[in-house]
């Protein structure tokens, strides 16, 4: 347990902590997963190195060649996951990242040593994958992943993740996580209602679709391909949004049980309090949660110390789910 | 029943710059039926020819979202706030 050969070995095994002292109701018990404890540091390690031993699987990468290059589109955990399997394996990546995330993704991708090719903020992660497909397809040479719809970004959830779930927390009846490429919600959602039909999955989304300005038309939409491929509308039991004010005053009550945790985590937990709060007074539930990554990436935004609104603005113009 | 529904940027200049509508209705399909006749030019950008909801529109009334809810044929009560919003990928951290 204690030595290992190589950091990618602790990718994964992340502790399950009783965060119930924020619970607003007895009969419900939260626990929260960290992924933050990853190696580099969040839930996205398990998804990077998914997506890069399925491409070395299929022959697509080969451990060793030289030149080869990776082009992704992120607003961060996934570039910074990528880039440190592939600093280990010897690949080039490049990730298309909007403009406003926080400065410490950006310093953090260029650390394990990842090219930034710049997308407009105002488009949000819609535009970072629009400019990523359009390189990709203008350079056939190089290895496209595309987190949005590889089945090895769910496959990491369903292999590992939800498997660790359940065993740790087998009286599981509620898992709540967020929603962005849906990877985690579909992959974790499907291996638990596989194994115990009965619990409620909810997804959580920050309100992207507002913020993100740069859309001509309802017709630029965006629905993730795994969404699509996993029949997620059916998987999904409720679906609900947490607006930037909660998710900061979350991420700040987070600190209450002992947690420094990322602003998409405060959403997250907010989802969770909001699902404690449906379940009747006579009946015990067991939320699972997931703490997506710690809030080291986000003390720029000055989300535990500066006046809450102010934060809230700052917030509304960075990406931070 | 009178809602309030929260109109996203992209739909406003189809529907006279507002950013909020109040609207009658029992029904989250009601509700967008009677906006499409009030704007005529959303109707396809709404609800598709067989009444559902166009597949790029996320509707939420009170922040849950209606499609995990019954869809079109989701309970609207008074006060209730509805948000239209476009699906976009999210963080996608």
């Amino acid at each position: 347990m204690a030595r290992h050969a190589s950091v990618l070995e602790l990718i994964g095994n992340t502790p399950v902590v009783d965060v119930s002292a924020l619970s607003p109701k007895p009969n419900v018990t939260i626990l929260a997963k960290l992924e933050g404890r990853n190696p580099a540091g969040s839930v996205k390690d398990r998804v990077a190195l998914s997506l890069i031993e399925a491409a070395e699987r299929d022959g697509v990468l080969v451990p060793g060649k030289p030149d080869q290059i990776l082009i992704e589109p992120s607003s961060g955990n996934t570039g910074i996951a990528l880039a440190m399997v592939c600093r280990l394996r010897g690949y080039l990546l490049k990730v298309v990242l909007p403009s406003n995330v926080s400065p410490e993704r950006r310093q953090l991708l260029l650390a394990w040593g990842a090219e930034i090719i710049d997308s407009p903020g105002s488009e949000g992660s819609n535009g970072a994958v629009r400019l990523a497909q359009q390189l990709a397809g203008e350079h056939p040479e190089w290895t496209f992943l595309y987190q949005y719809a590889n089945p090895a970004n769910p496959w990491a959830h369903y292999t590992m993740t939800g498997p660790e779930i359940l065993a740790d927390v087998p009286e599981v009846t509620h898992f709540v996580a967020g929603l962005g490429t849906s990877g985690t919600l579909m992959g974790v959602g499907r291996y638990l209602k596989e194994h115990k039909p009965d619990v409620q999955i909810w997804a959580i989304e920050p309100p992207s679709g507002e913020m993100v300005d740069g859309l001509r038309s309802l017709e630029d939409g965006y629905i993730p391909p795994i969404f699509i491929d996993n029949d997620g509308t059916k998987l999904l039991d409720r679906k609900v949004v947490v607006r930037p004010k909660e998710s900061i005053e979350w991420t700040r009550r987070m600190t209450e049980v002992g947690l420094f945790v990322g602003l998409s985590s405060g959403a997250i937990m907010a989802g969770a309090v909001k699902c404690a709060n449906t379940i009747p007074d006579d009946q015990v539930a067991t939320i699972v949660t997931i703490v997506c990554d710690d809030g080291w990436k986000y003390l720029s935004t000055g989300a535990w110390s500066d006046d809450i609104d102010e934060v809230v603005e700052r917030a509304k113009k960075i990406i931070y789910f | 029943m009178t809602a309030v529904v929260r109109i996203p940027t992209v739909l406003r200049p189809a529907m006279g710059g507002n950013t909020v509508i109040p609207v009658r209705g029992t029904t989250i399909g009601e509700v967008l039926s009677e906006l499409t006749m009030s704007y005529p030019a959303v109707k396809g950008q709404l609800l598709n020819d067989d009444g559902t909801l166009h597949r790029f529109l996320n509707v939420y009334v009170n922040d849950d979202d209606v499609r995990y809810l019954g869809g079109v044929g989701a309970p609207v009560v008074d006060d209730d706030e509805i948000t239209l919003l476009p699906a976009v990928a999210g963080g996608a951290r």
